[in-house]
């Protein structure tokens, strides 16, 4: 009876022990990237390779899956102010909608899936086959010559991918509204235009993308770095990833709606 | 894949997603719209605001003109101390009124400003004295009720 209890509560402390651990491992590894970092801007194509690994092979799920949600936006938007007689005001709908929380959100778990975890087995691959210590044997820093340019083309990438993810909603929106269905087009902009507010709904969904970016590549390569060297570990790593950045994505997105929309 | 064209798509990406930003903030967001960083500073004084927001607009003549800045109650004489912001391209004579208007039926509230006729403009830190409160919809009905109620006292006989 006490044996049990006491390793009921061994394990309790085991796992807070091993979380705090790996946190704090977490925060040393992204210190070592960023203080790592200045070769990703000296040599700027190795930044561009991983832009064009993580945003532009990114580009066709974000434009195609934005289309379709402002699609979809657009269409319930409609059937149900539709009933109060302001089916215009499905334009400010769609906007306020994409850009302060779909866009960002969307986009950020989007390329978590599609980035994230390629950055992740890529990395544990490297680890496992021992790229990364056959790097350090040629006085070549992994750190400075593979993670740190991941970590900023990751960090550039996503703002722009969450732009033109909530461009390409709005474009949906408008085209099963205006296009399709036959919305006057001078009030669904104009009455978009008058509550979208620049500071207030663009400017902080685009700081809600650099942070997503930031957060969903740190998770990526920190658990890249840190998958055990088999086969499994990494294919464990890879699964990780996704999941810890999708609910590091939705925390994040509370956190910071709570700080920026609803101020006094 | 070749560097040139490497080079070339994280252009494109890159090209994409600032236009995408430039869209937003211009046709969808109102950038381009009046953002009064720099104008002047008047109070005007309200029995009720009723619903008014900070940031909400005011018009003139349907014109945004400025955006109310602050919103604070005066403790010595329990009325609504309003700030606003005027853009400094628009001057108003010093007797202008102030009023709180809904846009729409059920619409925002926002400060709607008539001008006066005096020689001089107001200036920075001015006060507004003749203002008109907003419209509280439970009162007007309230003073509805009554008014029919006493009409009905005085000469219901007749009238049923």
């Amino acid at each position: 009876m006490i044996d049990t209890l006491a390793s009921g509560i061994r394990l309790v402390g085991h796992r807070t022990v091993n979380a705090v651990w790996r946190l704090g491992a977490a925060t040393r590894f992204m210190g070592l990237v960023l203080s790592r970092s200045a070769m990703s801007f000296r040599r700027f194509q190795l930044t561009l390779d991983e832009i064009h690994f993580a945003g532009v092979l990114s580009m066709i799920i974000i434009i195609v899956s934005g289309l379709f949600v402002g699609l979809v936006l657009g269409l319930q938007g409609y059937e149900t102010l539709k009933r109060y007689g302001s089916a215009e005001a499905v334009g400010t709908l769609v906007a306020l909608a994409l850009v302060r929380e779909l866009g960002p959100v969307v986009a950020a778990l989007l390329f978590a899936s599609r980035a994230g975890s390629a950055m992740t087995a890529e990395i544990g691959i490297m680890k496992s086959t021992e790229q990364l210590s056959a790097m350090e044997m040629m006085a070549v820093d992994p750190f400075a010559r593979v993670l740190s340019p991941m970590f900023w083309g990751g960090f550039i990438s996503m703002p722009l991918l969450a732009a033109i993810f909530s461009v390409m909603g709005i474009f949906g929106g408008y085209l099963i509204t205006v296009v399709i269905i036959g919305v006057d087009s001078g009030a669904f902009w104009s009455q978009m235009q008058a509550s979208v507010d620049f500071r207030s709904d663009i400017l902080n969904g685009v700081i809600k993308s650099i942070v997503f970016g930031a957060a969903v590549t740190a998770i990526a390569l920190f658990e890249g770095y840190d998958a055990p060297p088999t086969a499994e570990g990494v294919s464990r790593a890879v699964t990780r990833t996704v999941v810890t950045s999708a609910l590091a994505v939705l925390a994040l997105d509370f956190v910071l709606t709570a700080f920026m929309f609803t101020g006094v | 894949m070749k560097r040139t064209t490497l080079d070339l798509w994280v252009g494109i990406f890159v090209t994409a997603g600032v236009v995408a930003l430039f869209i937003l903030a211009l046709k969808v967001g109102n950038a381009s719209n009046v953002s009064v960083s720099d104008g002047y500073r008047v109070v005007a004084e309200f029995d009720n605001i009723g619903g008014l927001k900070v940031r909400a607009p005011v018009k003139s003549a349907g014109v945004v003109v400025g955006r109310v800045e602050g919103i604070a109650l005066d403790t010595r004489s329990f009325r609504a101390n309003v700030t606003l912001r005027i853009d400094k391209h628009y001057p108003f004579p010093k007797d202008s009124s102030a009023s709180i208007l809904t846009a729409g039926l059920l619409g925002e509230q926002y400060v709607g400003m008539d001008g006066g006729g005096d020689e001089q403009n107001l200036k920075d830190g001015d006060r507004i004295k003749i203002t008109q409160s907003a419209i509280v919809l439970e009162k007007v009905i309230g003073q509805f009720l009554y008014g029919k109620a006493a009409e009905n006292n005085s000469g219901g006989t007749n009238k049923k």
